[in-house]
């Protein structure tokens, strides 16, 4: 009699999460998306202020460069109640910068589970899934989904024409002088 | 009893919601539990209060209880456990009841087109008549949003 190969159970698949606050609630992200963590301090020299209009999230912006980073309010994105953001996240193979209020922990995640069907909005862009941590349900956010790509249009439109007025009171100046 | 007319008879929940009875088709029930904690976090979509956690699977809670009394009720009994339809797929959608709830055997009368697409049909039992309610209608879901989007639209097509 020939018996049935036992099948190996396949190692549970683990991703590195950073848990963190925005506005008192919640999320995860996947650390691998994390490039860098600054306080908010440090970057407030460098940014300047852009203003799109609609897109009341994005109200400054960093130069790297050839790169524009824009910096997204989380609380404003997320449609909570309006904090002081302490922490950025840089946010790898993205142009966001993501305000926060601090970092929770970095744990492990062994299962994300698919946003059920019944959220049918933009929460679909924002979230990757859920996954259960210590019987709690935090939502793994989407790097790619604080900025779409018409809002990247519209920042890139304000921030042609920042540069534009720049240039122009620049040439203003220099001929005034 | 002949058994043409046995044959007709299916098995429905028989569930509270505020002062009215409702029922839904057994087949499409998962389970019946006591409430647990909420988890809630940021979205857009209206009628869901958050997810809860049952047997290691995200259940989405579904309030609807405005659409279905005009009203918002915050007590809970139980949580019904059902399953709602996307197509070809198929998940857990649980929907807070206020009362007990009866199993019982019924003939269902199918819904007519004036009947609200929240009507899966009618049945008649201890002198009431009671909807038997369309899950897929009444929880959000894809095809709400499309249907949203169409009627957002139909006012710029009248000439």
């Amino acid at each position: 009699m020939r018996l049935a190969t036992p099948v190996k159970a396949s190692p549970a698949k683990t991703e590195q999460i950073i848990l963190f606050r925005v506005s008192g609630q919640l999320f995860a992200i996947s650390s691998a998306s994390v490039q860098e963590v600054r306080s908010a301090n440090s970057m407030s020299g460098g940014a300047a202020e852009i203003s799109a209009p609609g897109l009341r999230k994005v109200r400054h912006v960093l130069r790297r460069g050839d790169r524009s980073l824009f910096i997204v309010n989380g609380a404003m994105h997320f449609g909570l109640h309006a904090a002081e953001g302490a922490q950025l996240f840089v946010l790898r193979k993205t142009r966001t910068a993501l305000l926060i209020d601090g970092i929770e922990k970095m744990t492990t995640m062994t299962r994300l589970q698919a946003l059920p069907l019944s959220f049918c909005h933009e929460e679909r862009q924002w979230y990757r899934g859920l996954t259960a941590l210590d019987q709690t349900v935090v939502p793994v956010v989407h790097p790619e989904g604080f900025l779409s790509h018409e809002e990247l249009t519209l920042l890139d439109a304000a921030l042609l024409q920042a540069d534009k007025t720049e240039s122009e009171n620049l040439e203003r100046t220099s001929a005034a002088q | 009893m002949t058994v043409s007319t046995e044959l007709e008879l299916r098995s429905f929940l028989l569930l509270r919601l505020g002062e009215r009875r409702l029922a839904v088709s057994s087949n499409q029930i998962a389970e019946l539990v006591a409430p647990s904690r909420v988890f809630r976090f940021p979205h857009r979509t209206p009628k869901l209060e958050g997810v809860i956690l049952r047997r290691g699977r995200i259940v989405p809670v579904c309030d609807v209880s405005e659409m279905l009394l005009g009203k918002r009720l915050t007590s809970r009994r139980f949580y019904l456990i059902a399953v709602r339809n996307y197509g070809a797929q198929r998940e857990w959608v649980a929907v807070p009841v206020t009362g007990e709830c009866e199993l019982i055997k019924a003939e269902m009368m199918a819904a007519v087109e004036s009947d609200a697409p929240h009507v899966a049909g009618w049945l008649s039992h201890d002198g009431d008549v009671i909807e038997v309610l369309n899950l897929d209608a009444i929880t959000p879901g894809p095809e709400h949003v499309l249907a949203e989007a169409a009627a957002r639209k139909r006012p710029e097509a009248q000439p």
